[in-house]
């Protein structure tokens, strides 16, 4: 018998309507949480932190609005608006209360909000102010690291403004043993505290949270029976009455006790996977190895006859859809950096057990068929690929990419586990590796990743060299010399390692900052507990329970940094055909391209700075005339050619990502400028920094803060994504792209690497074609690749969607480690997306 | 002399080629042909001569000479995925019979080197010229584009009884595995009748199996102003997808051979 069946299973014609229920209007903001929230924690006051956390949840699922959506077969839903979202005031909230006339009109992820909504919100907010985790953590930032945040050094946005996410917990547990096996759990730690102990204290409160936290996601659950009950009683079509009736008696079993069904099961991993999302904010809250711990329940069902594959086949499609149903609302800015709604809920199928042994099984082919049934960005579906993964899960996952959906992205076994080895995981927990959010790998259960910890532009500390340290009239790095002066490569090499090290110190500052405040104002009882060993500890993960602890803020601009230093290395030292005096000045003027306002105020800012400083005073009222001459002013015609030379001069230069062994391996070391020095550096959980090299889709809004770079890239356009080489410049085709980028060191990234490629349909058509996509990968993994993602579409297509998007409504692409909905992407992100190099076959 | 020294002259490499041969394939483009076909999408393949072609509005210079050796470390790039893929060289053209020397060089020391082989070829030359190579070729991608030798001739300034020949001889030897590759043009040999007698002949070819049904492009036609040409067919169009599936139903129902759209 074949270890697993493959045979496509039709989808049913609930499906449509129900991802149809879900886009029918724009998505909304709910006050029932804000409101709920402040209600207990100002009846808490007295109460230690852990405990009030645990209250004010309990809070909010006694008596938050619930609703069982029309056709729904699993059940649970955070908002009464499809897509909806609630706010979280704990963490921040003044950019809303600012933004709360514009957010439904942003260009990224825009959301309605009412006018009673806004009231309440307001209303809500009176009690948080400097109660917030955004706010206790900038008081525990150093002066210096605020100022390298004001000047766009980074950005550590994400935690600072939101819940953490960014986890796998122990869905196995409580599939297995139920919510009552947790609380029997923390009940039997909590029996064995004793008064005298050290920690008695602290475990005692957290455990008592972790219970009190249980028994409400239990009285949740019951809520939803009695509504479905309720729902039958008065429902006059006995199909649906008796699918209400079933959801019914699931909610009365599950979560609270183990999954006796695959059904069951599927509810049970539902509360979890959204209750977690009512407790914080977080996103990348990531199901992980679903096809694994899902599959006893599948497979003793199936054997037992209880079970049809289509029916479970319906099932998965219905979570699919669900996770869609959960949305987040961000800040303007973050909104850029993660357009597209996006949640990374990150799925992954495939791939080896604790024991090394491949584990593809049914549900590894069935969780692909339900995001070719139900074709929308969630969840982020990952696929694992080893020596070892089936052809046929390999070709199944092709034809899915195929779709140009942007799923699956592929992962290689072969480079993470040694990597998660040597970041100090056990050998059985590397193998049981899955990914959070976009390319993070972890062992579930056991991690508290911190994954997503920061942008860091690597573009930006270059800046800085040329400048002495200087940004905007304001000193914000160290002293490395005047470029002029210098006269060695490795000069000016070594002064941007001292930039980059200098600026990456103050990273650390700020997410130790972030970690601190997170741990003090909102630790989280309920996701704790589905980690080891918070229970046995007596602490949540925020204060350091987890097994495993890491901070990882992701580096982008590889390829930038790579083909800027090797330019200036060429041209000016090599070569000596450019002196850095006239490099210097090229960058400043944009190389004669023209300023845009954001570069004409970074110059009168400088200028205003520097006559500050000499005692000069200007009226405000000057300033948006310097503004407008600094934009309208325009460089001699001899300067002008003189740049024209000069751009030519650098497009001649090699670039990363053409297969050219020097450039390559010169991108590999400048790589290293940002994934070494991090390492040295603990968190206050007691774990250690890691780096990735992945931009989500921060690339586009970070590269509008960074001016013109040495590669002859134009001030305020993007930088490049993740590993990838600059858009554009890979001109040798996708397997010479693939070989560079496959040249820098992915086993210290072991925060993630993201390598995005791009395919005209054309490529991957037929039998053939899949078959020889399949051998791309392989080939890139061979080579020690870490991950690699695609999008298939033509550029027509996405040009006509730009023009039209009206027609293109469910258009899904890739954008960085995960998929969305094109037309809800920027109009810069969107433009980033087409000049991505597409992959025909290359010339040499 | 060294294999590895031996010169020739092509005018590009294409890396992950997917449509010629097996598997991801490097094609290296050699310099020069015997024929002029009208429908020539390489038009810059021609001449033997070195070049110049306007690309873009920039003048590019078409044609370079190198060795076996610089074309082996380009082609060693892409190991793993012909290893991953079963794919590997092809040497394409121009005719790259016309190159005898360097082709054979090329491929005896890629087969070396154990890089699987491949060459597109109208098998135009002399017979002592192909027996010395196929010991080292694994595929033979024949083209044969029309059964009737004035035809052939008019639109392709040569008639077909030398390469007919050697493609019976070729099949003869059992040296290496032989597929026919047909360019479809309209006006000139696109009728079912004209197809299916290039398959006929095809499928008496000891172990021939398979035949591929090229479908005319026009994706050259802008090369032929940068080399200061005219176009010679600026009228025909490409045929269309429902027709080109028709003439695959006529080869299988006709041969015995697998018929495949495309490369």
């Amino acid at each position: 018998m074949a270890k697993y069946e493959t045979r496509e299973i039709p989808r049913t014609e609930r499906i449509p309507r129900l991802v149809a229920h879900l886009f029918a209007k724009m998505p909304e903001i709910e006050s029932a949480r804000a409101r709920l929230i402040t209600e207990s924690y100002r009846a808490t006051e007295d109460k230690p932190i852990i405990m009030r956390r645990a209250l004010a949840f309990e809070h909010i699922l006694d008596n938050i609005p619930i609703i069982i959506r029309e056709e729904e077969l699993i059940v649970g839903s955070t908002t009464i608006a499809p897509r909806g979202c609630q706010t979280y005031p704990e963490f921040s909230y003044e950019w809303l209360e600012a933004e709360f006339d514009t957010v439904e009109r942003r260009k990224a992820d825009p959301f309605y909000i009412s006018e009673q909504t806004k009231k309440e919100l307001l209303e809500a907010h009176t009690y948080w102010k400097g109660k917030t985790t955004s706010e206790l953590a900038l008081s525990l930032m150093a002066e210096e690291t605020k100022k390298a945040i004001d000047h766009n050094m980074f950005t550590p946005g994400n935690y600072f403004y939101n819940g953490v996410g960014h986890v796998t917990v122990q869905y196995d547990k409580v599939l297995a043993a139920g919510i009552e096996g947790i609380i029997a759990q923390a009940a039997e730690e909590l029996a064995s505290c004793q008064p005298q102990d050290a920690d008695y204290c602290t475990k005692s409160q957290f455990l008592k949270a972790v219970i009190i936290s249980c028994r409400a996601v239990i009285r949740y659950a019951g809520r939803y029976a009695r509504l479905a009950e309720q729902e039958a009683a008065s429902c006059t079509d006995p199909v649906r009455k008796q699918e209400l009736l079933q959801i019914a008696e699931n909610c009365r079993r599950v979560p609270a006790r183990g999954a006796e069904s695959f059904y069951e099961a599927c509810q049970s991993f539902w509360f979890v996977q959204q209750l977690l999302q009512i407790e914080s904010s977080g996103h990348s809250i990531s199901p992980g190895r679903f096809d694994q711990y899902m599959y006893p329940f599948y497979k003793k069902d199936l054997e037992e006859g209880r079970l049809s594959r289509e029916f479970a086949q319906e099932l998965l499609d219905c979570i699919w859809v669900k996770l869609n149903d959960l949305n987040k609302c961000r800040d303007a800015a973050s909104a850029e950096g993660f357009a597209g709604y996006s949640l990374f809920q990150n799925l992954i199928v495939g791939g080896q057990d604790k024991d090394g042994v491949d584990v593809t099984n049914d549900l590894s082919f069935m969780c692909i068929t339900a995001s070719a049934h139900v074709f929308l960005p969630q969840p982020s579906l990952s696929i694992r690929v080893w020596n070892k993964s089936p052809h046929a899960l390999l070709m199944k996952a092709a034809e899915l990419t195929r779709t140009g959906i942007g799923l699956p992205a592929y992962y290689n076994d072969e480079v993470i586990i040694p990597s998660l080895l040597s970041r100090g995981l056990s050998l059985e927990d590397a193998r049981d590796y899955n990914i959070i959010g976009c390319v993070e790998p972890q062992k579930a259960g056991k991690t508290e990743g911190w994954h997503d910890a920061a942008f860091y532009n690597m573009c930006r500390p270059l800046e800085l060299v040329f400048s002495d340290g200087w940004d905007r009239g304001e000193k914000i790095g160290p002293s490395t010399g005047r470029v002029e002066d210098m006269t060695t490569f490795e000069e000016f090499y070594e002064a941007y390692r001292r930039q980059q090290e200098y600026n990456i110190s103050l990273l650390v500052n700020a997410d130790n900052a972030i970690d601190t405040a997170h741990a003090a104002r909102c630790p989280l009882p309920f996701l704790s507990c589905m980690v080891e060993d918070c229970i046995k500890r007596g602490k949540s993960v925020q204060e350091g329970g987890a097994v495993y602890n890491f901070t990882g803020p992701q580096g982008f601009g590889v390829a930038n940094m790579a083909d800027s230093l090797y330019a200036v290395k060429t041209l000016v030292f090599d070569q000596k055909k450019v002196t850095m005096a006239e490099y210097k000045r090229a960058l400043a003027m944009n190389y004669g391209r023209g300023f845009d306002a954001v570069s004409a105020g970074e110059i009168v800012t400088r200028i205003l700075r520097e006559m500050e400083a000499g005692g000069m005073t200007v009226e405000e009222s000057q300033i948006p005339g310097m503004i407008t001459a600094v934009m309208n002013a325009q460089p001699s015609p001899e300067e002008k050619k003189r740049y024209d030379e000069l751009l030519e001069l650098i497009d001649q230069v090699p670039k990363f990502g053409n297969d050219i062994e020097e450039v390559d391996l010169f991108a590999r070391d400048v790589a290293y400028t940002y994934t070494r020095p991090l390492l040295q550096y603990r968190n206050p959980r007691g774990g250690q920094f890691q780096a990735g090299l992945y931009p989500v889709s921060a690339n586009v809004p970070l590269g509008a803060q960074t001016g013109a770079t040495p590669d002859g890239r134009l001030a305020h356009t993007p930088v490049a994504d993740g590993v990838s080489p600059s858009a554009g410049k890979d001109v040798n085709g996708p397997t010479a792209a693939a070989n560079s980028v496959a040249k820098l060191d992915h086993g210290i990234a072991s925060n993630g690497t993201l390598f995005n490629q791009k395919f005209h349909p054309t490529a991957l058509s037929g039998e053939k074609g899949l078959e020889n996509f399949v051998a791309l990968i392989r080939s890139y993994f061979d080579q020690k690749g870490s991950h690699m993602q695609f999008n298939v579409v033509d550029r027509q297509t996405l040009l006509d969607a730009q023009e039209h998007p009206g027609k293109y409504a469910h258009l899904v692409v890739r954008v960085a480690g995960y998929s969305a909905l094109f037309t809800t992407l920027s109009k810069s992100l969107q433009d980033d997306i087409i000049r991505r190099t597409e992959q025909g076959w290359g010339s040499v | 002399m060294d294999d590895l020294q031996v010169q020739g002259r092509i005018f590009d490499i294409q890396r992950y080629s997917i449509h010629d041969g097996t598997g991801i394939r490097t094609i290296c483009f050699l310099k020069g042909c015997v024929l002029r076909c009208r429908w020539c999408c390489n038009p810059e393949s021609q001449e033997y001569g070195i070049q110049e072609m306007t690309v873009g509005g920039r003048k590019k210079i078409i044609g370079r000479d190198v060795t076996v050796e610089q074309v082996l470390e380009i082609v060693e790039k892409d190991r793993p995925y012909y290893n991953r893929s079963g794919g590997g060289l092809t040497l394409s053209g121009g005719e790259s019979l016309c190159q005898p020397e360097f082709a054979r060089a090329l491929l005896k020391s890629a087969g070396e080197a154990g890089i699987r082989t491949a060459m597109e070829s109208m098998g135009c030359a002399e017979w002592s010229v192909i027996e010395g190579i196929l010991p080292f070729l694994d595929h033979y991608l024949m083209d044969i584009k029309h059964m009737n030798s004035e035809k052939h001739r008019e639109y392709t300034g040569r008639g077909n009884g030398l390469m007919l020949e050697n493609a019976k001889k070729i099949a003869d030897s059992g040296m290496t595995r032989l597929s026919i590759r047909v360019p479809v043009i309209p006006g000139f040999n696109h009728t079912p009748q004209e197809i299916l007698e290039i398959a006929a002949f095809a499928d008496s070819l000891p172990g021939v199996e398979d035949i591929y049904l090229l479908p005319y492009h026009r994706l050259g036609q802008d090369k032929y102003e940068g080399l200061g040409r005219v176009y010679a067919l600026p009228h025909i169009l490409p045929p269309e997808p429902e027709y080109m599936e028709t003439l695959k139903q006529a080869v299988e129902n006709g041969t015995s051979l697998r018929c495949q759209i495309g490369g």
